[in-house]
């Protein structure tokens, strides 16, 4: 029962992670940058939909897509600010102006949306229920695995049948190669930031129900989805979600067996010892450079 | 023009010149105000524990200064610091007081961040009012002399109390500890097991910790159940304290709560949802009920100065407020006593109060010794429960 119980607790966890890693997959795949302030843009996303959800009493459909559409803006500005900048006088500086414009956001958030943290009512997803192997689990916890899995899916589809994806593989391939054959790849990577910026948001707001609203929630998802990116392999869209649900169990069963004291410490210390075995990641291959 | 004219002329001069410079200097003094700070979580988690703690010290401080203020017309004047429940933040904020030669430094929720004060307080000589944070070593720092003092609860007390609620309202005999991973959380372990071996009618199942950001505390709990937990003392704050309300409920775990207060101090009803109302907690005042003539007196001012108060169920985390108030009264008494604001004067004058006060928790006679810097015992801590958003007593 126990172990049962911290599985189901541990996927639910997990695919937020990996919704998150997805996001850092999808920018590095095409750019070799990621955004650092993916843990503010899914804050952004969950806060949003708090907004015109609940204190404008907007219909929730509606909340969502306006939070997502924010989201997504809120990646390009990220890009066109804190990234292509920097990438285009070949510095690395992107990385640091990625984390300050995150800590700008958490800060712009503080002083608008509150000091306070918010949650959202209760309402069908968290109250209704289902039985597992004898636990009760909330329609959300699984809606959220399923929505993380349906995502890697989609997005796998995506590359591979329409324009837009195949644009974005073929920037991945050769992006020199890519602009001889017409395709935009400013555009490309403009794009790609927006879909991170997409699914940080989804993220944050599937998470909303479950946790409390604040400028400040998405720090350590944040922080855990960028070592599950690492530990999934970065460039592998399937890796990095696998890993945030390998993650997200390891962490929920240490717990359960350990005790929460050694969460952390055990946790972080097996991604260590997976990254000094597969120093490329869980499902990562090594880059192959011609010289 | 004589030589002696001269002289006469430049010292009825430097006669008038001194006497408005001495004059200068008396209304100068006169017209100084005695700054009072406060460093407390103004944002964040705990930030309506910063916010009641700064309306029941503006209440009190009004009601001084409207009597012509202390030391014959010297004006209170309040400087708030954000510590962002941060002790760094905490201590840079009251270095920066000292700096500013506040008279006294006021706490708020978090006792990490007042423990990481208080030594600081007590290097420099500047009295520490804590209204909150109930951390045991917060005024027992075993300092000498001590500056630290306290109107609040004390966690060794406090961890007494809850067991003693789960026995008594529960029969309760397992109790499951659920506690923030911090100082805080730390200190009512070992007061808890040292209630818990003082009183073997209630032994410790198990102890689990948690963090401000976990999501998910159905793990930690499951331990609890499986270890043969019959009851939970909660250690924590308001959000993350709701995550273990969260996590029970998903469990479909029915057993009692009984928390510290902490969880007062936010939107602890917002975010808890349904089960809110389940977790009986620690309080030192309630706004329910009969009130004393200062209960009526408060209640009123409150809503004069924040009209967004109606009634007692508008004001949020009521202990602060209160504990607020009385401190500042009590501090203004000692100041009084002490016939200046200097650390040393105020501190014995605390110590061996000759004026009893009238307040809002109780009337306090001799509230401090050279010995006891917490004003407030068992005897004056209620227990209370959320009925919607409204803080009452537990029947």
């Amino acid at each position: 029962m126990l172990i049962a119980s911290a599985v189901i607790t541990g996927l639910g966890l997990g695919s937020m992670y990996g919704l998150l890693a997805l996001g850092f997959h999808v920018t590095y795949a095409v750019s070799r940058t990621v955004n650092f302030a993916q843990g503010s843009t899914m804050m952004l996303g969950a806060v949003v939909c708090f907004i015109f959800w609940i204190k404008l009493g907007w219909p929730p459909p509606l909340a969502i897509l306006v939070a997502l559409l924010v989201c997504a803006v809120w990646g390009l500005i990220v890009e066109r600010v804190a990234v292509h900048p920097f990438v285009a006088r070949g510095s690395n500086s992107w990385l640091i102006a990625t984390v300050a414009l995150g800590i700008i956001l958490e800060n712009v958030v503080l002083f608008t949306f509150g000091k306070d943290p918010r949650g959202m009512p209760q309402g069908f997803l968290t109250t209704g229920m289902i039985s597992i192997a004898g636990i009760r689990v909330e329609y959300l916890q699984v809606l959220i695995p399923v929505i993380g899995l349906a995502l890697a899916a989609g997005l796998q589809v995506f590359f591979a049948t329409s324009r837009q994806g195949k644009a974005l593989l073929a920037v991945v391939q050769n992006k020199d190669a890519a602009r001889l054959m017409g395709i935009r790849v400013e555009h490309v990577i403009a794009f790609a930031f927006a879909l991170s910026g997409l699914l940080a948001g989804i993220g944050g707001i599937l998470v909303a129900p479950l946790f409390t609203i604040s400028s400040t929630m998405g720090t350590l998802f944040g922080i855990k989805a960028f070592a599950v990116a690492i530990l999934g392999g970065i460039e592998s869209a399937w890796g990095v979600v696998l890993a945030g649900l390998i993650y997200g169990v390891a962490e929920a069963l240490i717990t359960a067996l350990l005790g929460s004291t050694y969460t952390q410490i055990v946790t972080f210390a097996l991604v260590i010892l997976a990254l000094a075995l597969r120093p490329n990641g869980l499902f990562g291959r090594a880059e192959l450079r011609k010289v | 023009m004589t030589r002696g004219w001269q002289w006469r002329q430049a010292a009825r001069s430097l006669t008038i010149g001194a006497a408005f410079a001495v004059l200068g200097a008396v209304s100068a003094f006169a017209a100084d105000p005695i700054k009072i700070g406060l460093v407390a979580a103004l944002s964040g988690g705990s930030a309506q524990s910063g916010e009641s703690i700064t309306r029941g010290l503006s209440l009190a401080i009004d009601e001084i200064n409207a009597k012509g203020g202390l030391l014959g017309g010297r004006m209170l004047v309040l400087m708030q610091r954000d510590d962002e429940s941060t002790p760094p933040k905490g201590l840079i904020a009251a270095r920066e007081l000292i700096s500013e030669d506040v008279a006294a430094i006021f706490g708020g929720i978090d006792t990490p961040v007042s423990l990481a004060m208080v030594p600081l307080l007590n290097k420099e000589k500047r009295i520490y009012m804590g209204v909150w944070a109930a951390g045991t070593g917060i005024t027992r720092n075993g300092a000498s002399p001590n500056y630290a003092f306290r109107v609040s609860a004390v966690d060794a007390l406090v961890d007494v109390k809850l067991l003693k609620f789960a026995h008594q309202k529960f029969g309760a005999k397992k109790a499951g500890l659920i506690l923030i991973n911090n100082p805080w959380g730390q200190g009512n372990e070992k007061g808890l097991e040292a209630a818990s071996k003082a009183d073997s009618s209630v032994e410790i199942a198990a102890v689990e910790k948690f963090e401000n950001n976990d999501v998910d505390l159905v793990p930690q709990l499951a331990r609890l159940k499986d270890a043969g937990a019959d009851s939970l003392i909660l250690v924590g704050n308001a959000a993350p304290g709701a995550q273990v309300m969260k996590a029970r409920e998903r469990m479909a775990w029915s057993v009692p709560v009984i928390s510290h207060w902490g969880i007062s101090g936010g939107r602890f009803p917002e975010l808890a949802g349904a089960s809110a109302g389940d977790a009986d907690f620690v309080q030192t005042y309630s706004f329910f009920g009969k009130q004393s003539p200062v209960g009526q007196r408060m209640l009123a001012g409150l809503m004069k100065k924040y009209p967004q108060i109606k009634g007692p169920e508008d004001v949020f985390a009521p202990v602060g407020t209160a504990d607020a108030y009385d401190a500042m009264h009590i501090l203004a008494l000692g100041i009084a006593q002490a016939g200046s604001t200097d650390p040393d004067a105020v501190r014995a004058a605390l110590e061996d109060l000759k004026t009893p006060y009238e307040g809002l928790i109780k009337t306090y006679s001799k509230p401090f010794t050279a010995d006891n810097h917490d004003a407030l015992g068992p005897d004056d801590y209620i227990m209370v429960h959320y009925e919607g958003d409204k803080i009452v007593p537990v029947n």
